[in-house]
């Protein structure tokens, strides 16, 4: 092998691709770092004419359990973008000059941890009104991987919210492993009873501090070093670690299930998607599917 | 078994990139292991990203796990924050299918690429509870093996190696499984070990190194004689005659997470005969053998359809001269199928076959990165590498991607090749400056990226024989290119590290005796020498003092016609006299063209092997001088611009002689 196929092997650069609403993480290089690489410019397309595209929506409800757990939101839109392709389902592009599927994900799931109910908004194309939306789980089943389930599908009204606005909180299982569980108890109850909880966080590169505690709707243990945590996402969210480091900052979250994603209609909390019954979860269940 | 899943999934939360170690992507296979099927851990001995998509490790696990007697899985090396978690915690390196330990398989076969992942080989080994000296090992061992360009020359690798196999795995690997199936059905006694080794240098194409003394004059070597008298004199590499025969991979890997080359991969030809006198992969995979083109529709329709990917790259040394590549890829490209949203890249383009047609056509769905390897800065330097494309040529292929709105280009070229002066060196930055030029007639906004890496010699090239430039030498050398290009607006400049050119030319021609070399960088913490972040060059040249070797003796002197090379026991098919001849036409500067359309020139790879070219056009493909009408004495084009005549569609073998 030369020296320069040597050095075409190494991994282009690839534009991050626009998810709408996709929350930024950071962008994961798999470069070897002797030659960081610039995006190539994309020139606007000459005048091609497009037709317009009357874009269906439907929102898709999916577990993510088990070793797949370990891919990051990324790769999970990107694993995604291939199903549907695999699937030969009428996605809907983006206008202009890099076309995108549009796919719009909602809360990132940070990578490592588990759920039941992760969500996704896909457009099809105008002329996809043949899609049985009923028939969508079957189609897409053998197009995803092990430990990604299409669990519910629904059209989506013109005009709904998008899943960033929709879901104001969620139900956490966060199991704390090490912690002895009197201890759990004690400390997850003293949480709970304080007033307030004023921690320093950072957010935007910058150390902020403020009060945590309106962000705890509530907490309970069940199972020795499990805590059931409901946690708001907006207006301003709390996530699982940062919740574990406020209770007792010398524990670690073992593992981390989202058991459920929750919207405000008429002042009272419903899961954004419902699963037909049989299909729930039980509540306490420890899924492993690895 | 033991599956070392439930021991690692605690951890992986703490590690950088996890999913790099969980498998499950499309196309991985779960095969059931059992006594009378010989298991290969297939190996890169790189990351993930990097190894994934190894197109060659990708065809042997098809392949092995398509048989009764064979199954295969795959393992990567673990990044430093999960191998110091692997060695805290004993865990060993493992499949990522199943995750099965390394040491329950019968076989860890590597794929070697690249010279600076050998003491990442001794780590995997060491990783998976193997003594990494072959000597060391016992009848519970596996038996270590590798594969790839690298293995042309072996010798530095030959403490560590058990077997080697030179050439094209598809077929042989079938016939080493049945081999190593006898010797697992007869239950791994001791002593046994040797005996199925020697048994497998009975196969085409199998080399065991330590079935070979080596008898040495100094530093210089006597010569490289078998122990037994049933084992080959010579190992000759491997050559799968027909690419159709091999529709491989069927179903390729699609990742879960990011990798280089994440796209549907379709190798269109094996082999080039450009001849490129730098270029090793052109002279050792030899001759053309070209996939027909309905096979590579179909492989990239059924591909796209089956990976979701929206790229598909058309691979080979040289794409640009398959038969019919413009309406191959006018195909994939208006494909009603998929809605115009596929792209098509061409990795390696030569710039006299790249047209506006082509440029056009390749830019519709996404405008890729482009890039172009002149790999010389003058004409008289093209002419002693042979890679024969004048400057008009680049010029007219930058001219086809300015006008179709690229606005970068990037440029390849090598730096520290026999006779080059300054002038030439300094022709780079002038080809460059001129293409940005060109792209400011089309885009303010036009910029061009040279990349310089220094030049390796490499096994079983003219060049096997030249004296690789110092490092000193080199950086001088980009030294004077940093020096033009710091005015230029446009043009950016970017080059291979020398001190890692250095080690690589090292192991490139290297010996037996480099073994202890390696094996005390990798203990020392050598490891992911490829990455910049973590090459220790001082690990080398401590290593090198240690054990009284001299970098000069390896790397830096010019070697004698008369002298026993390390690799003159491998053959990859070529004459020894044509490989010399064609040195001393390098250094006369003469060129020579390509004998796909002319001529043979006797290097021996298709009548030693009583096989020929594939290639289903009879005439070089239009567009540029490509190689075969240019005026040699100036690299301006002639007036007859195709001189060549061809009237057998496949050569006769020896046809010419």
């Amino acid at each position: 092998m030369t020296l320069r196929s040597r050095q075409a092997e190494q991994p282009e650069w690839r534009e991050p691709r626009a998810f709408e609403a996709a929350p930024a993480e950071q962008a994961q290089g798999t470069g070897r770092s002797r030659q960081a690489e610039q995006p190539e410019w994309r020139e606007p397309r000459a005048f091609e004419a497009r037709p317009a595209q009357q874009a269906q929506r439907c929102r898709v409800r999916f577990s993510k359990l088990g070793k797949i757990r370990f891919t990051s939101h990324r790769d999970v839109a990107r694993i995604w973008e291939r199903a549907l392709r695999r699937a030969e389902l009428p996605i809907a592009y983006t206008e202009g000059y890099s076309p995108r599927p549009k796919l719009s994900f909602g809360l990132a799931l940070s990578t490592g941890y588990e759920s039941h109910g992760e969500y996704l908004d896909i457009a099809l194309r105008d002329a996809s009104g043949d899609v049985e939306l009923d028939e969508l789980p079957r189609r897409l089943a053998p197009a995803l991987p092990e430990g990604i389930e299409v669990q519910a599908i629904v059209a989506l009204p013109a005009g709904a919210e998008s899943l960033q606005q929709a879901v104001t909180s969620c139900t956490w299982h966060i199991d704390v492993g090490a912690a002895l569980p009197a201890a759990v108890a004690h400390a997850t109850a003293a949480a709970l009873a304080a007033p307030e909880l004023v921690v320093t966080r950072q957010r935007k590169g910058r150390s902020v501090t403020d009060d945590v505690r309106p962000a705890i709707l509530n907490a309970e243990v069940f199972g020795g070093t499990t805590i059931e945590a409901d946690l708001a996402t907006q207006p301003r969210g709390l996530r699982p670690a940062e919740f574990i480091a406020t209770v007792d900052p010398t524990w670690h979250a073992a593992r981390v299930t989202r058991i459920s994603q929750w919207t405000q209609v008429g002042g009272a909390r419903r899961e954004v998607l419902d699963l037909p019954r049989a299909a729930t979860p039980p509540p306490h269940a420890e899924v492993r599917a690895s | 078994m033991n599956d070392v899943w439930t021991q690692l999934e605690p951890h992986l939360a703490d590690v950088e990139k996890p999913a790099r170690y969980i498998g499950l992507e499309l196309g991985a296979q779960r095969p059931a292991h059992g006594p009378g099927t010989v298991s290969w851990l297939l190996t890169y001995p790189d990351t993930y990203e990097i190894g994934l998509p190894n197109q060659g490790l990708q065809i042997l696990y098809e392949i092995l796990n398509e048989r009764d007697d064979a199954v295969a899985e795959r393992a990567y090396a673990p990044w430093g924050d999960l191998e110091a978690v692997m060695r805290r915690e004993r865990i060993p390196l493992f499949s990522v299918d199943t995750h099965r330990a390394a040491g329950d398989f019968d076989v860890l076969a590597f794929n070697l690429s690249a010279e600076l992942t050998y003491t990442n080989l001794l780590n995997c080994v060491d990783l998976a509870g193997v003594p990494v000296r072959a000597a060391e090992r016992r009848p519970e061992h596996p038996l270590v093996a590798a594969g790839g360009h690298c293995t042309y020359n072996p010798e530095p690798l030959a403490d560590f190696l058990d077997f080697v196999v030179v050439g094209d795995g598809e077929e042989v690997v079938s016939e080493v499984s049945a081999v190593l199936a006898a010797w697992k059905a007869s239950g791994r006694t001791a002593g046994s070990r040797a005996a199925v080794l020697r048994e497998l240098t009975h196969l085409d194409g199998v080399y065991v190194p330590s079935m070979y003394e080596v008898d040495y004059d100094g530093p210089a070597i006597r010569a490289i004689r078998p122990r037994h008298p049933d084992v080959p004199e010579r190992v000759e590499k491997r050559t799968v005659a027909d690419l159709a025969a091999w529709p491989y991979p069927r179903r390729q890997l699609v990742p879960l997470t990011e990798v280089v080359h994440d796209r549907l991969n379709v190798e269109v030809f094996r082999g080039c005969t450009r001849g490129c006198r730098f270029c090793q992969a052109g002279m050792i995979t030899r001759p053309v053998r070209e996939r027909p083109a309905d096979q590579v529709r179909t492989m990239v329709s059924e591909g796209l359809r089956r990976t979701g990917y929206d790229e598909v790259a058309l691979t080979s040394l040289s794409t640009a001269d398959f038969s019919g590549i413009e309406s191959v890829v006018q195909g994939i490209v208006d494909d009603p199928s998929t809605c115009g949203q596929v792209s098509v890249s061409l990795p390696s383009l030569r710039v006299d076959a790249f047209t506006v047609g082509i440029a056009a056509q390749i830019q519709k769905a996404r405008r890729t990165g482009l890039t172009f390897a002149p790999e010389a800065g003058t004409w008289r330097m093209r002419q002693i590498i042979n890679k024969l494309i004048r400057e008009e040529d680049l010029y007219g292929a930058v001219t086809s991607a300015f006008s179709q709105g690229w606005r970068r280009v990037k440029l390849y070229f090598l730096t520290g090749l026999p006779s080059e002066t300054d002038d030439d060196t300094l022709g780079i930055h002038e080809l460059a400056r001129n293409c940005v030029e060109i792209g400011r007639t089309h885009t303010k906004g036009a910029s061009v990226k040279a990349s310089v890496g220094g030049f390796v010699p490499k096994p079983f090239t003219p060049f096997q024989w030249f004296g690789q430039n110092t490092v000193d030498e080199l950086s001088r050398k980009i030294g004077l290119l940093r020096d033009a290009t710091r005015r230029s607006k446009g043009l950016q400049l970017t080059w291979h590290d020398p001190k890692a050119t250095l080690v690589e030319g090292l192991a490139s021609r290297g010996d037996r005796r480099l073994g202890p070399v390696i094996e005390q960088v990798w203990r020392r913490g050598g490891t992911f020498q490829e990455w910049s972040e973590h090459f220790r060059l001082d690990l080398w040249l401590e290593a090198m003092a240690d054990h009284g070797l001299d970098l000069e003796w390896y790397v830096y002197r010019h070697r004698t016609e008369a002298e026993v090379l390390p690799w003159d026991h491998i053959s990859a098919g070529l004459h020894k006299d044509f490989l010399w001849q064609d040195w001393q036409d390098a250094l006369a500067e003469v060129g020579l063209p390509d004998c796909r359309w002319t001529p043979c020139y006797d290097c021996g790879a298709c009548t030693g092997y009583g096989i020929e070219h594939v290639v289903a056009s009879a005439v070089a493909p239009a567009g540029g001088s490509q190689g075969t009408g240019q005026d040699l004495s100036t690299g301006h084009l002639s007036d007859t611009s195709v001189p060549v005549e061809l009237r057998f569609l496949r050569k006769p073998v020896g046809a010419s002689r």
